[in-house]
């Protein structure tokens, strides 16, 4: 590798990170805050309702963009335990370990979301459409990658197991959304979670991508903050970390 | 002392095969209990539901496939841990030989053992759901291909779990949500068998799925095994 | 050169500690006293350089370096926790270490390179043996991972040990010092160059460790290399051997 690869070995540096991480915060969090209450209001008060569904179809503003960050943490959880795993850089596993709380969380509102939604359309909290399956899969997939790092003591040792389970999952998601949609569209259910994006109006596209967009910003934000938490816990016993909580 | 010349690949896969045999025969009830198991749960939905055999036959693809997952499960706990703990499979690491070869031996082992019998037996306990014996074949073929796949997956979080406390359960919580797909795809290939429909689309995918863990689940499983053992 | 007698943990720890590199990166470091014989660089089978381990975020190992030449072995002593198991281990490729290199015959390999394993025999502890085989079955399948062994091989490494006595009974039904004795019976077949010993002589009455210190002995003399972790005397030539003391780990 030549020098130019010098930026990226950079982020392997614990102290650096942390510096790093606490800079950016503030740079993600705030226009989180302004794109959630800019998609909120464009959503809530803005968009007119759906002729078919009513009022009740608003809750698609935070129901999508959740359902899709849930995947994408996964995703960006896969690729820093892959680095961790291959250039040995215990801080990439820092911020795999630091992105899998969010990501459940964003799995479990979008199932909450989505059988709020599902109760006044179908007269149930539940139905075994392929969206929301797929979503209950991957929250069992982030609970085994999370009871995986608690249940093995050393933290080298379970970042590297974890970062194998990352990698195994990630490839897998795929495999088990088409899987899932399959099983739906053989057995007939009524698929009820249509979203056809170039279908939909302008009012309703812009505030689902400026949730998106905040959403996102919001992972970024709080993900750093768990980060630096994380960093902080794993060097404790370093030197650096007197002069940094100067 | 004469040493003999070096063991190649193959001479190694078959030490490990036969070290597999010699044990299933001297430990048999190893073997066995996962069949059993099999047996017991397939019996408990004809007792928990209805006797009426064609409304069990309804959900026999289900009963039958959930069972063997749970049995394969069940065996999957033996596949590494006991090497681990006696100090083989450190010996297997050292060995010089490929890990990945050398594992996916094991599994190989591990499915002659455990999901065959398993295959083998389901025909039976469909007759008693109601599945007739004219499925037998599509029921197998099934199966044979989603327990092998499963053999494979299991692999990986049996390696991951090795060195934890209590993995059994974590075990079964890692690896069911990757069988998805192999539950999805065997399921319906049973359920057309048993309805006299042709189960070929649902076999290929099915085989999709255990082509694609034969390639990449040993690779993984050696390296779990290698964390695992650390 | 250091008589391995003298080996012992009654070393002041002062002693240990002062005379080291102590490489501190804000952790608790190892001090390491390493006492070589009549040091040659490069020219060494077997040379190890910084290798440093970490269990949690604690370093067990730290900067450890030496060097072994064929037909020589190296001792490694020191209390209980020292990290013994742990450094044999990683110099197996057992446990990653945290840094390290190994050179090997004078290439730079990793700890699990397959060319190394396949010149290097690990026994731990335990013995690595199945229970419910005989010893027979077990040395065939140790051994026969890497070599192809006939009958008359085994007959002879068995003798060797003389465990031919009870090499037909389930090895659950042996005592430790009998599973010791198998278990040295597959390493002399292994046909292995270094041989990486975890207390050597543990379970094993007077008889057997005579019998060790023979197997041992031999292998150094046709220019094999011994890296044994251990807190009894070897009974080996002090001449032919080096020191590893590794010191207590502070908290």
């Amino acid at each position: 590798m030549g020098t130019n690869w010098a930026w990226f070995h950079r982020f392997g540096s614990p102290p650096h990170v942390y510096r790093l991480a606490g800079l950016l915060t503030p740079w993600f969090a705030w226009p989180a805050a302004l794109s959630i209450l800019a998609a909120l209001y464009g959503g809530l008060v803005l968009a007119p309702p759906d002729y078919q569904q009513g009022e009740g179809f608003r809750i698609l503003y935070v129901h999508a963009p959740s359902a899709w960050l849930s995947v994408m943490i996964y995703a960006v959880m896969a690729t820093a335990a892959g680095i961790g795993l291959i250039w040995r850089m215990k801080v990439a596993h820092a911020a795999a370990a630091s992105c899998a709380g969010i990501g459940a969380w964003f799995t479990v509102v979008s199932l909450v979301t989505g059988m709020l939604w599902g109760k006044p359309m179908w007269g149930t909290y539940w139905v075994w459409d392929p969206r929301l399956t797929a979503q209950l899969v991957l929250l069992f997939l982030y609970l085994g990658y999370i009871g995986l790092r608690s249940g093995i003591d050393d933290v080298g040792r379970a970042d590297r197991a974890s970062a194998v389970l990352a990698l195994v999952g990630v490839v897998n998601i795929p495999i088990i959304r088409y899987s899932v949609e399959w099983w739906n569209s053989i057995h007939q259910a009524p698929s009820v979670m249509k979203m056809e994006k170039p279908s939909m109006p302008m009012e309703m596209l812009v505030p689902l991508l400026l949730m998106f967009l905040g959403f996102t910003l919001y992972f970024a934000a709080v993900m750093l903050v768990r980060l630096r938490a994380e960093i902080l816990r794993r060097e404790r016993s370093a030197s650096w970390i007197r002069e940094a909580l100067r | 002392m004469s040493m003999g010349t070096a063991a190649g690949s193959w001479q190694a896969a078959r030490i490990v095969l036969q070290r597999e045999w010699l044990l299933a025969v001297r430990r048999p009830a190893q073997v066995l209990q996962p069949l059993a198991f099999f047996a017991v749960v397939t019996a408990m939905f004809p007792l928990g539901y209805t006797p009426e055999l064609a409304k069990l036959r309804a959900i026999a693809p289900g009963v039958l496939w959930v069972g063997a997952l749970l049995a394969s499960l069940l065996a999957l706990e033996h596949l590494f841990r006991e090497d681990a703990s006696d100090g083989t499979l450190e010996q297997y690491v050292l060995s010089g030989q490929s890990l990945t070869w050398l594992l996916l031996a094991k599994t190989i082992a591990h499915w002659l053992l455990t999901g065959l019998p398993l295959t083998l037996m389901a025909p039976w306990l469909g007759v008693a759901l109601g599945v007739p014996l004219t499925a037998a074949i599509g029921v197998m073929g099934a199966l044979a291909l989603g327990t092998w796949t499963l053999s494979l997956l299991g692999s990986i979080g049996a390696g991951l779990t090795l060195g934890v406390r209590r993995g059994g359960v974590l075990l079964s919580l890692l690896t069911l949500p990757l069988a998805v797909p192999v539950l999805v795809f065997g399921a319906r290939a049973t359920e057309l068998a048993i309805v006299g429909d042709s189960p070929t689309g649902a076999l290929y995918l099915l085989g999709s799925l255990a082509v694609l863990g034969l390639t990449l689940a040993p690779l993984a499983a050696a390296a779990a095994v290698r964390i695992g053992l650390e | 050169m250091v008589v391995l007698q003298r080996l012992h943990l009654a070393a002041p720890v002062a002693e240990l500690v002062d005379a080291t590199d102590l490489k501190s990166v804000g952790r608790k470091a190892v001090p390491v006293r390493f006492r070589p014989g009549a040091p040659q660089l490069c020219m060494s089978p077997l040379v190890v350089n910084n290798l440093t381990v970490y269990r949690g975020e604690r370093a067990i190992l730290s900067g450890i370096s030496f060097e072994l030449r064929a037909g020589r072995a190296l001792v490694v002593t020191g209390p209980n926790g020292a990290g013994k198991t742990t450094l044999l281990r990683t110099l197996c490729g057992l446990v990653e270490p945290e840094d390290g290199q190994l050179c090997w015959h004078s290439e730079l390999l990793s700890f699990r390179d397959p060319q190394y394993h396949a010149d290097l025999a690990y026994l731990g502890h335990e013995a690595p043996l199945k229970m419910d085989l005989t010893g027979r079955e077990n040395l065939r399948g140790l051994v026969g991972l890497r070599r192809i062994v006939d009958q008359r091989d085994i007959e002879a490494g068995l003798g060797e040990m003389q465990a031919r006595s009870f090499a037909d009974r389930a090895v659950r039904t042996l005592s430790a010092g009998q599973r010791r004795r198998i278990a040295f019976a597959a390493l002399s077949l292994m046909g292995a160059t270094l041989w990486v010993l975890d207390e050597p002589v543990t379970n094993l009455d007077r008889a057997g460790e005579a019998l060790v210190q023979t197997m041992l002995s031999r292998h150094l003399a046709s220019g094999g290399m011994l890296l044994a972790a251990t807190h009894q005397p070897l009974g080996l030539d002090p001449s032919l051997c080096d020191s590893l003391i590794l010191g207590p780990v502070k908290v």
